[in-house]
């Protein structure tokens, strides 16, 4: 509620009506399809989707602390890596559910950010990018030499296999591919709810500007640090699930800086700051992968490219652009006052311009 | 020709409209002042001035030269310089090395480090203290000096009395005759009225964007320079 | 005996450090970018002088290194004013970005044009030849040059820094970018020399490792981790803490390698440099505070 200059109160909306019902609906439709799918047989198309969740989940991570927090990650593939490695530990050497455990991978990922941010929020800006590159190396590094993980060249995760056999190929990998929609969605709806949240106000806060919003009263630190928590639990389950499908980790890759690569050019093209972003991103990447990796070092050419083009020329990416001409958004994350339809807001401070709702 | 002229110039920040329609000409030798109370426009003329801020509408010409669009280092070039409000001395630099940036366009003219440790003694025994070190008094000698140091023929001073004590800002006044003398006209924007009317040849007196009053402060009532200055 | 190898090794690969770590230092100093694409720059002078060896007949290429220079000082000029100089007053998020994308486009079209594989510069018998100091122990006659060239390099930046008119300008600029302007100083010309200067400086370095080892594309993700590390452990602000950073990684890489073998020589370095991120996060030497 805010109280106006005259005492009368005023309810807080989150996003509009219309847009809500054509949200749900929507989304609700996208969703019955993508469960479905396996269902006509476990195909080609299963394995990009699983590989494209976990890109989504991924960058909406990623998204969640640079455009939200002002965090720049070059490390969240350190992430991955223990998701996956913790996939295999659970699953082969303490024996568990393997898909039970991409609960531990999360976890793992939650208790590690702890240390990692406590190290590295000691930098700031590009200096703290590299710091999380460190750690992730530090993680490659460790994992690439202790003989019991199979050393440089990985390992497979035996029971994963084991469970592919007796379900049968397609029973079990319909059961991941499950799996990764749950956990995209699930990225998804934290992202959304946190952002509505008065943490999510207090993020945008501190987008805008540290300074201010440290002075009232957001704690900076503490919020920056839920954020880093989060997203490396959230990765952490990403590479759980790429480990599930693929039944192996290889610390050359689970841990790459090419994970980064991957993670700015979506969340740059498809705009910095919103939910809808990286969905587009990760469909531009996915597609741009399908078609022309095969060139291999162009592909990385004009990634990096269209990023850097688009960071300094088209701040918002392509989502941004869609913004800006029609403003439709799928996640309403604009707080606007209800003055309700048939009343007239109260005349505004002088300085600002007319009338009408106004939005944070 | 005027110095410097300025006609029909409109300066928005965003949406927002800081000058309206402004006319104005410096001539070469004038203390000219430019008064007004907090936000009526001064700061955002010397801001359209040194290039900080480029006019939506309008002209300014500086020597029979059309400046509007051009960036700050090349109007220093010129022979236009600014001593900003807050003085911005170079906290990492010492006074001398602030004295010498302010020659980095390397005009020639009067204005040494040895002539402006003669126009600011107080500056001598600090030479080679480091920009943080010093006092407000000291600080506002430094800014006009590094300005001076770029031997300019314009020099905008943007509320140099502000957190000063009036036996230091009368100090400072009474250095504007050898600038003078140097060849430098001076643009002088200030709040408070008292002071810089006792060394101005001419005064604008700026309300809410607009000039609201010109003349040559003799000439003026003291009451006509309140009415103009809180628009009554 | 065979400890004091290790620790003079260890010092003088900290001078190839605190060289390329120098460059970056130099460039966020003076403008606050932290250039993600620093190792590969580091890399590409090797390409550079292997096309001009390459190019004219047999030569050694050391004569090749102030022809390298020359043209990474105008490569880096180019680049920020090309590109970079849109980036500097943006945030930090935008150069990191950007300098990234950057740094993907160099490693990739120099495996493009020349490969994956190890290249290497040939210059003959000073790659091999050392000075023996005592029987057991010897010193590579390279790796003392790369160290006396940091020291020299370093002690000519801090003059230039503090005695001419660029390095002045260097300072104002870094200090207050708004005045600085305001005093006459060109801006995009100053931080284009800056990382004119920076790529100079570390195409020295670049050059001599390309001869002394070899050299490939992949190898400037690690350039750029070690600089860093660097930078952080002799402390942000300070050339010669810089210096002292490099020796500190070169020598705890070094002994890391000696104690539990070479594949650990990184991952050493990198738990060095976690720990002193832990204790003393200033730095040895810091001279800048971070905001």
């Amino acid at each position: 509620m805010v109280t106006s200059a005259d005492g009368q109160e005023y309810p807080v909306q989150v996003g509009g009506r219309t847009t809500k019902s054509i949200v749900m609906g929507v989304g609700a439709v996208a969703l019955i399809v993508l469960f479905l799918f396996p269902l006509f047989g476990v195909t080609d198309w299963t394995r990009r989707l699983v590989e494209f969740f976990c890109y989504l989940a991924a960058a909406q991570m990623w998204n969640l602390l640079l455009g939200y927090a002002g965090l720049m990650s070059a490390g969240q593939q350190a992430y991955i890596g223990l998701g996956a490695y913790t996939v295999w530990f659970f699953a082969d050497i303490v024996h568990i559910n393997p898909l039970l455990c991409v609960l531990f991978a999360a976890i793992t990922g939650a208790i590690i950010a702890f240390p990692a941010a406590a190290l590295v929020f000691r930098l700031r800006g590009g200096y703290l990018a590299i710091g999380t590159w460190v750690i992730a190396e530090i993680f490659r590094l460790i994992f690439s030499s202790i003989s019991q993980t199979g050393g440089g060249a990985g390992t497979t995760i035996g029971a994963a296999a084991q469970m592919a056999q007796t379900k049968g190929v397609d029973g079990w990998y319909s059961q991941v591919y499950w799996l990764a929609l749950a956990v995209a969605v699930l990225t998804i709806a934290v992202c959304y709810l946190l952002l509505r949240s008065r943490t999510g106000l207090a993020l945008k806060a501190i987008r805008d500007d540290d300074l201010s919003a440290e002075s009232s009263g957001v704690n900076l630190w503490r919020t920056k640090l839920y954020t880093y928590i989060i997203a490396g639990a959230g990765c952490a389950m990403a590479g759980a699930l790429i480990a599930l499908y693929s039944l192996q980790v290889r610390p050359g890759s689970a841990f790459s800086i090419n994970w980064t690569a991957y993670l700015i050019f979506i969340t740059v093209i498809g705009g910095i700051g919103t939910i809808e972003g990286p969905f587009i991103g990760t469909v531009i990447f996915y597609a741009l992968r399908e078609t022309t990796s095969k060139y291999g070092t162009w592909y990385f050419i004009v990634l990096g490219l269209l990023a850097a083009v688009i960071a300094i020329w088209s701040r918002g990416g392509i989502y941004g652009w869609i913004l800006k001409k029609t403003g439709f958004t799928l996640f309403p994350l604009q707080r606007r006052v209800g003055f309700g339809r048939s009343e007239k807001p109260p005349s505004p401070p002088a300085s600002e311009g007319g009338g009408g709702a106004a939005t944070v | 020709m005027s110095l410097l002229e300025i006609e029909n110039a409109s300066v928005y920040y965003e949406h927002f409209q800081a000058l309206y329609d402004i006319n104005l000409k410096i001539e070469e030798g004038e203390i000219f002042a430019c008064i007004g109370a907090n936000g009526a426009g001064k700061s955002t003329l010397l801001k359209m001035l040194s290039g900080t801020l480029i006019p939506r509408q309008g002209r300014v010409v500086f020597d029979g030269e059309p400046i509007d669009h051009m960036p700050p280092h090349r109007r220093v070039e010129l022979g236009i310089s600014l001593v900003p409000e807050g003085r911005r001395i170079f906290p990492s630099l010492t006074v001398h090395e602030n004295l010498m940036i302010g020659a980095y366009r390397n005009r020639k003219g009067p204005w040494t480090t040895d002539a402006v440790y003669e126009l600011f003694p107080l500056l001598q025994p600090l030479t080679k203290r480091q920009g943080t070190g010093l006092s407000g008094g000291e600080q506002q000698a430094l800014a006009i000096g590094r300005a001076l140091m770029a031997n300019p023929r314009l020099i905008l001073l943007d509320e140099i009395s502000l957190g000063l004590a009036p036996v230091v800002i009368k100090r400072i006044y009474e250095a504007f005759p050898t600038m003078l003398e140097n060849g430098c006209t001076i643009l002088v924007v200030e709040q408070d009225v008292q002071h810089v009317l006792t060394v101005a040849t001419h005064v604008a007196c700026f309300l809410e964007g607009r000039i609201a009053l010109q003349g040559v402060p003799s000439e003026l009532t003291g009451d006509q320079i309140t009415a103009a200055y809180f628009g009554v | 005996m065979d400890w004091v190898n290790t620790i003079v090794s260890g010092i003088l690969l900290g001078g190839l450090y605190s060289l390329f770590a120098v460059g970056l230092s130099l460039v966020f100093g003076t403008m606050r970018l932290v250039n993600l694409a620093h190792g590969d720059l580091t890399v590409l002078p090797a390409y550079v002088a292997l096309l001009m060896v390459g190019s004219a007949g047999r030569f050694n290429p050391l004569y090749a290194i102030p022809l390298t220079m020359v043209v990474m000082f105008g490569f880096g000029y180019l680049l920020q004013r090309g590109l970079l100089n849109r980036v500097v007053l943006k945030g930090d998020i935008i150069g990191v970005i950007v300098t990234f994308g950057l740094s993907m486009v160099i490693m990739n079209a120099l495996q493009q044009g020349f490969t994956a594989n190890s290249q290497g510069l040939d210059a003959g018998k000073i790659e091999n030849l050392s000075i023996t100091v005592t029987d057991q122990f010897a010193i590579g006659w390279l790796p003392l040059l790369i160290f006396l060239l940091a020291i020299v390099v370093i002690t000519a930046l801090q003059l230039y820094m503090g005695h001419t008119k660029m390095g002045r300008a260097f300072r104002a600029v870094s200090d207050d970018t708004d005045a600085a302007r305001l005093m006459g100083i060109n801006t995009k010309h100053v931080w284009a020399v800056a990382m004119a200067v920076a790529l100079l400086v570390v195409s020295i370095g670049g050059v001599i490792m390309g001869i002394r080892t070899t050299f490939s594309p992949l190898l400037g993700t690690d350039r750029l981790i070690f600089a860093f590390e660097a930078v952080i452990i002799g402390g942000m602000g300070s050339l010669w803490g810089t210096f002292v950073g490099g020796i500190v990684l070169g020598v705890a890489q070094l002994i890391g390698a000696k104690v539990f073998g070479s594949p650990f020589q990184h991952l050493v370095g990198h738990l060095v440099f976690i720990a002193i991120l832990a204790f003393r996060p200033q730095g040895f030497l810091a001279k800048t505070v971070t905001k």
